[in-house]
């Protein structure tokens, strides 16, 4: 925790440095009188010194957060004895975690020998003077770059701007923070994906038709050719979601035709956010209501039809994620609907249509662009769901369209593949990242044709 | 054709109208169907809550006359604080209640008898002890902690007249408890465990605590990181930014990624954050980095949304007297827009304090007893919690779990209380 201390540091020299830039400015430096004018503020003044004390410092001992493990890797292992340099590189590795182990005072894999302890001294002392030559380093310069702006100061310095300019490239960095998600994301799936796609043939991920994501520990054990055919995922999570969408549009809809056309406006304040509160409970919620009282409930009903229906059935996990996006699908066609002109309305009125005629003739088909849209994004939504599957689908892959079977998804299979220890080169784990790169592409895609749609239509009547 | 085609017209016409008003009628009908099926859902849902979970505030404990036995606690009578931390306050509760049932004497019997009490027990009459040392040597009546089973047995969750096969309490425990009971030493108190310790094995033991506390140390990073950063890109895109391709493919970027799937961050969090940059897993550290990068698009929309509502005229009038486009912006639109700013922020947390799934990816679903004390120990989050009680199958986990989403549920009331009291005193009609 060295280099929170420094951090501490620097940020009161930076105070220093305010206080110090401000001084000068107001006492008048260099012969002229307190009255004398001044382009800027004394306070930009200030904050000028104080940026050039701050900047450059992070800047270095960022730079020294990052290069300095590598150096002190590199320097550790060269003072190895040669018959431990010419291990392989992964053991090296081990060997070098053992050593880092030793000086933190963790537990150490095995009993470490006499050139092991001797790194493990030279390991501390060499990091030692690290940190020592890293605090110095950062605040002579963070003083020197002190000194330097301070001398800058005089009553024609335009501070204002300088420290404006810095400001505006501090708001454009952090407006790069989402793009770089972005990039993170798709980068960070792809590449494991990609690490996953050199064991299994993409082809058989996305056409094989059996999943059983097991390796094998031994090569005669049962079972241990695993299999990634991505298809029944990909199944379950569309009957699911197709389910989902059986409940959650009709009863969307509806409810936004009614409340927009028909209710009252009493009715409407008190039932619009009441139904909006369903989206707002969290889904876990949702995949504990599904998991302990839907899943039994249907179970009772199936049994007294005389039906065959799994505790975790697609049903189940359907229906209660219809429910959750209910207000999803209905508060986005609510909007579209209001935003039909009135005229169109009253023209159809006028023709003798009743109102439901009117909604059913007139509203909905120009209002169906954005109706379009608000489905997809309540599928998409759907499809990424997890906490619900998770606790109330089942884990086994089935190809099926029987609802009332247990059925698995893609978001289950990457909890179940991550969820516990993994070791990061089996195709067992690098699976549910490229299960992620399809689930990822696939909301994206409906998120943009969504846009897309919403975004056409609204232009018509603007 | 004995009537005119007139009154055929005029005929089929009424009939029309009262089949176009029948379907009408229908019509509306299935609009307020749909309603209520929506709504009745909410009230069914908060009924089975409500009901599940209220008996989680109370608990069972049993009135036993334990003998602070000297020659157990501290042997040596020293008083010193480690022995009396170390003595086996557990065989304290078990002599008591074996004193109770003198009857009771084959060794498999004792087991079950002695089951009746929680392992915690022991624990509270340490606490009691550690307290005030002079109480031993004493007898004292205590109500000790009962065992889950016996707990979820006398709220009734579990019948009594089920066969014994399908009870956890046999017979003869049975038999001891009715004793106990009609001896008044059975009677449900108030469930502190429950708010104020960490996870456990044992039903009767486990809490939120712990649980919160992660929660609290995760939306604390999250606020730190995205507040700020959420600000400052509402401010650029806003204020700054000129119109073209790179601040285009900005906010189409923005406005996908408040769509990617939750579990998406997680892999994001673990590939990324763990795997790449070391930092520990279970940590909310990391679940509060993640949440971060989640919650950022509603932060920026919400924040842009309250810069575009300070009207034109502030403006115009601030740069009229001079002001720099930077004092323009940070000292007249940013101060009225930051009620709109927060409001957004907290919706947005709101949403991160119930999320999960993105926090399973980075290891928060381990089983941690201890309290965070640091942003950096091994956590556990609320929703998480509801989750982990939520796949256990000991029966007295139900009602804590429907407890655990009620006071989930109670944050974010207040959460969204907060904002919409936030916006009805600050918001301004220009």
């Amino acid at each position: 925790m060295a280099s929170s201390t420094l951090l501490l540091a620097v940020v009161g020299l930076a105070v220093l440095a305010y206080y110090l830039g401000r001084q000068r400015a107001v006492s008048g430096v260099l012969g002229a009188g307190p009255r004398v004018y001044s382009h800027s503020l004394p306070g930009y003044h200030g904050g000028y010194v104080a940026l050039w004390c701050v900047l450059p410092a992070l800047l270095l001992l960022a730079l020294w957060q990052i290069f300095e493990p590598i150096w002190l890797r590199d320097t550790v292992l060269a003072q190895l004895p040669d018959d431990l340099r010419a291990l392989p590189s992964q053991q090296l590795g081990l060997i070098y975690n053992d050593i880092r182990n030793l000086v933190e005072g963790n537990v150490v894999s095995s009993s470490p020998s006499a050139d092991i302890l001797a790194a493990a001294s030279r390991y501390a002392a060499l990091r030692q003077t690290s940190h020592g030559l890293a605090t110095g380093a950062v605040l002579v310069l963070g003083i020197a770059c002190l000194a330097w702006a301070f001398r800058r100061v005089r009553p024609d310095f335009r501070a204002r701007n300088r420290v404006e300019r810095a400001i505006e490239y501090l708001l454009i960095a952090a407006s790069m923070v989402a793009i770089l998600t972005t990039i993170g994301i798709f980068l960070s799936v792809l590449f494991e994906a990609l690490r996953f796609f050199q064991q299994v043939s993409p082809l058989d991920f996305l056409f094989g038709r059996s999943w059983s994501p097991q390796t094998a520990i031994r090569a005669d054990q049962v079972g241990s050719s695993g299999a990634f055919g991505a298809v029944p995922l990909f199944a379950g999570t569309l009957l699911i979601s197709g389910i989902a969408m059986l409940v959650a549009v009709p009863v969307g809809l509806m409810s936004a035709i009614y409340l927009s056309e028909y209710a009252s406006r009493r009715l409407r304040a008190y039932a619009k956010p009441m139904l909006e509160i369903l989206a707002g409970i969290p889904t876990v919620v949702y995949g504990y209501f599904a998991a302990l009282t839907v899943g039994p409930i249907l179970r009772a009903v199936g049994e007294s039809l005389g039906l065959e229906v799994a505790s975790e059935s697609a049903l189940g996990a359907g229906l209660v994620m219809g429910i959750m996006i209910i207000p999803f699908v209905s508060s986005l066609s609510d909007d579209v609907i209001t935003a039909v002109p009135q005229a169109l309305r009253d023209g159809s009125y006028g023709l003798g249509a009743t109102r439901s005629e009117t909604i059913r003739h007139v509203v909905l088909p120009s209002a169906l662009p954005g109706i379009v849209g608000a489905v997809l994004l309540a599928v998409s939504r759907a499809i990424g769901e997890t906490m619900i599957v998770v606790m109330a689908a089942g884990l086994a892959a089935n190809l099926t369209a029987n609802p009332f079977e247990a059925v698995t998804t893609v978001t289950v299979q990457i909890v179940t593949l991550l969820v516990g220890d993994q070791e990061f080169d089996s195709p067992k784990t690098l699976a549910a990242f490229a299960l992620g790169l399809v689930l990822f592409l696939v909301t994206l895609a409906l998120n943009v044709i969504a846009l897309r749609v919403v975004r056409r239509y609204r232009e018509q009547y603007e | 054709m004995s009537s005119t085609p007139r009154t055929s017209v005029k005929e089929a016409v009424a009939r029309g109208i009262r089949r176009r008003y029948a379907q009408e009628s229908v019509f509306r009908a299935l609009g307020l169907g749909a309603l209520l099926i929506g709504l009745g859902f909410l009230a069914f849902f908060f009924y089975t809550l409500i009901a599940n979970g209220y008996t989680a505030l109370a608990q069972t404990r049993l009135r036993l006359d334990v003998a602070l036995d000297a020659t157990v606690i501290d042997p040596t009578g020293s008083r010193d604080p480690a022995v009396l931390e170390g003595a086996d306050y557990q065989k304290l509760v078990r002599d008591a209640l074996g004193a109770r049932f003198p009857e009771v004497t084959a060794r498999g019997d004792l087991r079950a008898l002695f089951a009746l009490v929680s392992p915690g027990a022991g624990l509270e009459i340490r606490r009691l002890v550690v307290a005030d040392p002079r109480a031993i040597g004493t007898t004292r009546s205590v109500w000790v902690l009962a065992d889950d089973d016996v707990d979820v047995l006398v709220k009734g969750h579990v019948s009594r007249d089920l066969p014994e096969v399908d009870r956890r309490i046999t017979d003869r425990q049975l038999e001891w408890l009715s004793r106990l009971e009609s001896e008044g030493r059975v009677a449900l108190r108030f469930n502190r465990y429950f708010f104020l310790s960490g996870d456990s094995r044992d039903p009767e033991l486990a809490g939120i605590w712990s649980a919160t506390v992660g929660s609290f140390y995760m939306l604390l990073v999250t606020l730190v990181l995205s507040f700020p950063l959420g600000v400052a890109t509402a401010i650029y895109l806003e204020e700054f930014a000129p119109r073209n391709r790179w601040t285009d493919l900005i906010e189409v970027n923005i406005n996908n990624l408040a769509a990617v799937p939750s579990i998406v961050f997680g892999l994001l969090g673990l590939a990324v954050f763990i795997n790449e940059f070391g930092l520990p897993r279970s940590a909310p550290l990391v679940g509060g980095l993640v949440l971060c990068l989640m919650t950022l698009p509603v932060i920026i929309i919400a924040s842009r949304a309250a810069l575009t509502a300070v009207p034109p005229s502030i403006r115009e009038a601030a740069l009229g007297v001079g002001a720099s486009k930077m004092q323009m912006v940070l000292h007249h639109v940013l101060p009225l827009a930051l009620p709109g700013m927060l409001t957004g922020t907290i919706i947005g947390m709101a949403r991160a304090l119930g999320e999960s799934a993105p926090l399973l990816m980075i290891g928060m679903v381990a089983f941690i007893v201890d309290t965070p004390e640091t942003p950096l120990d091994p956590a556990t989050a609320l929703p998480v919690q509801v989750y982990l009680w939520a796949d256990s199958p000991e029966r007295a986990f139900v009602e804590r779990t429907s407890a655990a989403i009620i006071v989930l549920l109670v944050f974010l009331l207040m959460m969204n209380a907060a904002a919409i009291l936030l916006r009805k005193r600050f918001e301004r009609r220009y």
